[in-house]
């Protein structure tokens, strides 16, 4: 019986120790990333991701590709645009509404389709023509937001397209960053799959474009395959990605949605994922303690006060607006938030194509703010009293209570009495459009919204233009000079893209000069990664690219 | 029996509407664009007027209410604004989340419960009363996303045992009731089932403690029944005010806990709640709502018929 037994058992324990062999080393041999992202769900797979920037970083620009890129190369210089699947691009010289995209060649998307103009022309149609059948009503607000002047495109052959705008537009290459390119082939086979029961067209075009996030098709170095609705997302590497520059080091890429800052620290403390986004920032000092890396860099991210130029506001007076941004030592505020912010010069910092160079130094000089206060006609005994409305959270709010009291005992020293008027953060949001002096406004003569600055749209001229003005865009304090409207249309009819820049700088160094704003932060997105993920470049840009991280094996 | 049943679900007709209208009103008050989570703030006024035409939110709130409430009663809460996704399909697999994490922490906590509560009744002003009182109160007092965090700080990030986050390695879509899935369960089910714990420990001591002084105690003791035997008839007495309790406990852990789901990313009713509210999602916010208001008013109605079924005294009431 013993005999017979030790054979068997031998056998067994062998089986059993090469099933766990090949299991370990298929393991091994998968190298998996993965990320604790900061938002609730999976942003939207299809093509035009929405939470913000943070679905263009994670699930668009990993899968997709716009006719223009990013640059998320460098880390000490500022994100440019780059050609994507368009080689070149260039304003008819006689119709200024019109632009010539020469398209890459050889680009295929990952189920294997081609990728040329007739595809543009799809994906411009899918959130611009309501006629199309593929017009998706979902995508349309992230999307078309962002490239407010794009009207229409027209395949010229098979790797030209022309673009029309509506207005002569500059900006219309950096806006097209923001239109990822999905497969029309892909779609169509999904849109005949959608059962014959469903007979509205509308609807077949919504099931297929629901089926599409699950499996979705684009050009970009990663191919999402699995996506559990607000848990995980999964992609692969696609090993045949144009850019062979860009290929995948890691094998897949796992997205959580993780929106707790606690629960994100706690998952990569405890090795669940590999790399979170934005730990808490007190969390900072244990994070690096326990062997992890912290990754930061300047963001285009402003944290501001805008003012207001409504009558009556002290902000009025030039003298006031460079005093309250004279007064804030900004080092004792990073000190502060752990490190996590950066010093801001302007709404772009020096060495930016756009910076222009201007003559108001943003800097803490204590003695010129004071003198400048005095000379506006306040003092100690007769401080100036300000009201600001801000919101206890909020998206790229950063921490605004902690940051608006710090700044309330900054600006004390230069008899600035400020008055925190603290309102939910969709109230302060919607009355970004609404503008100072309106009823949701309180009385405020500042309001503390966070933007983007990207884009030169987003950046400067919806905060400096007649056109701008309240409901139209976000101009809330009403800065409005003819000199500013003059420059911004100047920057958007330069076509050429050195002029252009030169345009913008001029615009930016008259801002800075101006101080329509009180500068206070920029964000520098941080993000913690265990110590096993190399090849980390943290651009100066809201995206990253994950295509240079690898990742040691390892526990 | 079944007419009291009858007259039981002809009152919940009225409830039901009562909850459809509030969620409805609730989630209109409530400040915010209900196109947030698609449309951007820097989006032209022209845009927006075109999604909400879209959307539908143009038309007047009683007629949104009205075909909100007409493909409710087919089984369609609408179409997530946030995700295009099927409102039913996502609240239907955030119940099933929720259900399995309030199942397990139901168990713990009902059991502990009762332990603590029947011990320290029984042996009331000892100190195993005393032991079981305490716990009890620091089950009802303490925060449970403050003591959640903490379980995460020692047997996450420092020990290293279990998983602070989600539902399973592979996500919930593939749950199954293996060690690799069931330790990610272990630490919200136990933070979920402190309340409940507390809650049923308190109010059963309290039961416990006045049966016991009661007159037909004495009088089975003075005609030799065993004390085991005599514990048979307190529990008799105590099942039913335990069940209205538990039951109402089993309600509020089934309606998930925001707290504690976003504590851990539970994908449950809690996380989605969170996730619509900061969306402003509209139609998963009132499909999310109502879901869980009629799964209150089941429980509640089950609980009413099992308590009538044990207690006749109250059908007869």
């Amino acid at each position: 019986m013993r005999t017979m037994f030790r054979p068997v058992l031998l056998a067994g324990a062998l089986a059993i120790a090469g099933a766990l062999m090949t299991t370990t080393s298929l393991m091994a041999q998968e190298k998996v990333l993965r990320i604790g992202m900061t938002a609730a769900d999976i942003p939207r797979t299809h093509g035009q991701p929405d939470q913000g920037f943070e679905g263009n970083r994670f699930t668009g620009i990993p899968m997709y590709d716009g006719l223009v890129n990013w640059d998320l190369s460098k880390t000490d210089g500022p994100s440019v645009i780059i050609p994507g699947l368009a080689l070149s691009w260039e304003v008819d010289a006689t119709d200024k509404n019109k632009w010539v995209f020469k398209l890459r060649p050889g680009v295929k998307f990952h189920d294997g389709s081609a990728f040329n103009a007739a595809a543009v022309v799809w994906n411009v149609q899918k959130v611009l023509d309501q006629n199309a059948a593929h017009f998706d009503q979902s995508q349309v607000g992230v999307t078309v937001s962002r490239m407010p002047n794009l009207l229409s495109a027209r395949a010229i052959d098979d790797l030209t397209v022309e673009l029309t705008t509506r207005n002569p537009d500059s900006f219309l290459p950096i806006n097209l960053t923001n239109l990822f390119m999905a497969s029309p082939a892909h779609w169509q086979k999904l849109l005949g799959e959608v059962p014959a029961s469903v007979t509205d067209p509308k609807a077949r075009a919504a099931a297929a474009w629901t089926a599409f996030a699950g499996t979705p098709s684009g050009t970009g170095p990663f191919r999402g395959v699995r996506l559990v609705p607000r848990e995980r997302f999964e992609m692969v590497a696609n090993k045949e990605y144009w850019d062979t520059a860009r290929r995948p080091k890691v094998d897949r890429v796992v997205l959580l949605p993780l929106p707790e800052a606690n629960a994100r620290t706690a998952a990569l403390l405890s090795g669940q994922v590999d790399w979170i986004e934005a730990p808490a920032p007190d969390a900072v000092a244990q994070i690096t303690s326990r062997g992890f890396k912290m990754y930061t860099n300047a963001q285009p991210h402003v944290w501001p006060w805008q003012f207001s130029f409504r009558e009556g506001s002290p902000f009025v007076d030039r003298r006031v607006r460079h005093a309250a941004n004279l007064c804030i030592n900004r080092d004792e505020l990073k000190t502060l938030l752990s490190g996590l912010m950066e010093v801001p010069r302007g709404t772009y910092p020096p060495g930016h194509p756009w910076w222009g160079n201007p003559t108001f130094e943003i800097k803490y000089d204590l003695a010129t703010a004071r003198r400048l206060m005095t000379e506006a006609g306040y003092s100690a005994q007769r401080p100036v009293n300000v009201k600001v409305l801000t919101s206890a959270s909020g998206s790229g709010q950063m921490q605004p209570i902690v940051m608006n009291e710090w700044l309330q005992q900054a600006l004390k020293e230069c008899f600035f009495n400020v008055e925190l008027e603290v309102a939910e953060w969709n109230a302060v949001f919607n009355n970004w459009r609404e503008g100072a002096g309106s009823p949701g406004s309180r009385g405020a003569n500042a309001t503390n919204v966070t933007f983007s600055a990207m884009d030169p749209f987003f950046g400067m001229m919806r905060f400096v233009t007649r056109q701008a003005n309240p409901p139209a865009s976000n101009n809330w304090g009403f800065f409005n000079f003819d000199e500013f409207d003059q420059l911004a249309a100047t920057a958007r009819s330069t076509f050429d893209d050195a002029g252009r820049d030169r345009a913008l700088a001029a615009l930016h160094k008259r801002i800075v000069e101006e101080a329509p704003f009180l500068w206070v932060a920029h964000d520098v997105g941080p993000r913690a990664m265990s110590a096993r993920v190399t090849g980390v470049v943290q651009p100066r840009s809201w995206f990253i690219d994950i295509t240079t991280m690898d990742i040691r094996p390892g526990s | 029996m079944l007419i009291y049943l009858g007259k039981r679900l002809v009152y919940t007709i009225p409830i039901v509407i009562g909850v459809s209208i509030v969620c409805f009103a609730l989630v209109h008050i409530a400040p915010g664009d209900p196109l947030v989570s698609v449309l951007p703030p820097d989006a032209s006024e022209q845009l927006k007027q075109q999604m909400m035409k879209a959307y539908g939110f143009d038309r007047p709130y009683y007629e949104q209410f009205l075909l909100w409430c007409w493909r409710a009663i087919q089984g369609d809460l609408g179409t997530s604004i946030a995700t295009g996704r099927a409102v039913a399909s996502e609240v239907m697999r955030a119940v099933r989340n929720t259900l399995l994490l309030a199942v397990v922490a139901t168990f713990i906590g009902f059991f502990f419960g009762l332990l603590f509560g029947f011990v320290a009744g029984y042996f009331r002003n000892s100190a195993i009363d005393k032991i079981a009182s305490i716990l009890s109160v620091i089950g009802v007092s303490v925060p449970h996303y403050w003591l959640g965090m903490v379980l995460v700080i020692i047997f996450s990030a420092q020990l290293n045992w279990l998983p602070p986050t989600g539902a399973g390695p592979g996500g919930s879509a593939e749950w199954r009731p293996d060690w690799a899935h069931f330790r990610h369960l272990i630490l919200p089910a136990v933070t979920m089932s402190v309340i409940p714990m507390g809650i049923v420990a308190r109010t059963i001591r309290a039961l416990v403690a006045d049966i016991l002084s009661q007159d037909f105690v004495p009088a089975l003791r003075a005609k030799g029944l065993s004390e085991l035997g005599i514990f048979g008839h307190v529990v008799k007495n105590a099942a039913p005010t335990a069940l209205a309790v538990m039951g109402l406990q089993l309600g509020y852990l089934l309606g998930g806990s925001i707290l504690i789901e976003t504590v851990f990313s539970w994908p449950g009713t809690g996380f989605l709640l969170n996730a619509a509210i900061f969306q402003r999602d509209l139609p998963l916010l009132q499909g999310t709502i109502l879901v869980l208001a009629l799964f209150f008013v089941l429980l509640n109605l089950i609980v009413d018929v099992v308590q009538t079924a044990i207690d006749p005294r109250i059908q007869r009431s």
